[in-house]
């Protein structure tokens, strides 16, 4: 259906807070949601969510496998890798871990001297958190490549749900294959001049990717600080405000969701919940 | 012997380069006819990954079988020994003649590992 990333540029802003409440909101409002966890090196909405994994999948990329009495060592293979994961001595040495799979090397051996084989990064897991689809992927401890485990959690999304994809930090590889081909980005940031700097990055990376996206603030103290001067001058709608309060912190410290009646986090992203039912997140900006 | 000295400059008196993946230049130094040729190494300077492994490429290509250099990471260290090229360090000296000199009087020790973490 539609499918949302919550990303932010600055790390710690509150993307998971946000993504799991907005879960919830949805289903209790009966829409079908799914909550894609692409934060991959430190998955976080789980402890949140609880959910009960059904499904674990390897997430693997294909490296190059060199047959030595084959290899001319002319060195096309080393010459056509981007990332030089390949160098061609007395015969081609392969770097498997600097691979990112593309398989260029294969296509450019004239002797077919390289196979392809699978090399584990990481795993995607998929259940339930209640009435919420959950899927996360989790990358093995010191691997550095995060993008084709996110696309593999990213071939999970179902088509009939809204799909909250929750964002890693940053403006680098890994986001670009976060927020690519999603139909909406919520940024969340916070009102403090790192925050600020880190939300133009990652507004000028959306913009970059032609991608449609709103800010929400947390831990917000006034209506008058640079974050939301900024976001007017700029035409960016503000879709939510968290104000900055130690008891939505003290929930989050012991990994609880806050959806009591009138509490503060339920009130503040209500209404962007019901203008996301409605198919247009920005319905409720004034 | 070939010998594929880092350095910052492209002379026997250029300061030494103490990287060896992004180090500036290689002075390849002939210890048949005491001739030098200077390499720029400029693209791989500017690598987001994978410069140490390119640099060992590029000096075994023009035929060094041994490296005096600051420090060599795991992947570089990997290369150059398949390669068949000595790694040898010289931390505390000032350019490049020196650097040869100490090297052909032996005092210069051999890595026998990486002496660093990759990036």
């Amino acid at each position: 259906m539609t499918t949302y990333a919550i990303a932010s540029g600055k790390g710690g802003t509150g993307k998971t807070t946000v993504s799991v409440h907005l879960a919830r909101l949805l289903v209790e409002q009966g829409a079908q949601v799914q909550y894609l966890d692409c934060d991959v090196e430190e998955p976080n909405g789980h402890i949140f969510l609880k959910p009960e994994i059904e499904r674990t999948e390897e997430a693997t990329v294909p490296v190059p496998v060199i047959d030595a009495t084959r290899c001319i060592a002319c060195g096309k293979c080393a010459e056509v890798c981007e990332f030089n994961a390949i160098a061609t001595l007395k015969t081609a040495l392969v770097f498997a871990e600097l691979c990112h799979g593309c398989g260029g090397c294969a296509l450019a051996c004239p002797v077919g001297a390289i196979q392809e084989q699978p090399r584990s990064i990481g795993v995607v897991e998929t259940g339930r958190s209640g009435a919420i689809g959950f899927v996360q992927g989790r990358l093995n401890v010191g691997e550095a490549m995060a993008g084709p485990l996110i696309r593999a959690v990213r071939r999970a999304i179902e088509p009939d749900s809204i799909s909250l994809i929750d964002a890693p930090p940053g403006t680098a590889c890994a986001v670009v294959a976060t927020v690519r081909e999603t139909d909406y980005v919520i940024l969340v940031t916070e009102p403090t001049p790192f925050g600020l700097n880190d939300l133009q990055l990652a507004v000028e990376l959306m913009r970059e990717l032609g991608r449609r996206c709103g800010v929400i603030i947390n831990r917000a103290v006034s209506d008058h600080t640079a974050v939301q001067a900024y976001c007017r001058e700029e035409g960016i709608p503000i879709l939510a405000e968290i104000k900055d309060s130690r008891k939505v912190a003290e929930y989050y410290s012991r990994g609880e969701m806050m959806m009591e009646p009138a509490s503060a986090l339920r009130t503040s992203l209500l209404p962007l919940a019901t203008s996301i039912l409605q198919g247009n997140p920005e319905a409720h900006c004034s | 012997m070939k010998i594929a000295i880092s350095t910052k400059g492209g002379s026997m008196e250029s300061e030494l380069d103490l990287s060896f993946g992004r180090a500036r230049t290689f002075l390849l130094f002939d210890t048949e006819n005491r001739a030098f040729t200077a390499h720029d190494n400029t693209e791989n300077w500017n690598a987001a990954q994978g410069a140490g492994i390119q640099a060992a490429q590029s000096v075994i290509q023009l035929g060094a079988t041994a490296v005096i250099t600051g420090q060599v990471g795991p992947k570089a260290f990997q290369a150059l020994k398949t390669g068949g090229v000595r790694i040898f360090l010289a931390q505390a000296l000032n350019n490049v003649a020196d650097a040869i000199d100490a090297l052909e009087n032996g005092s210069l020790a051999e890595a026998s590992s990486e002496t660093k973490q990759g990036d």
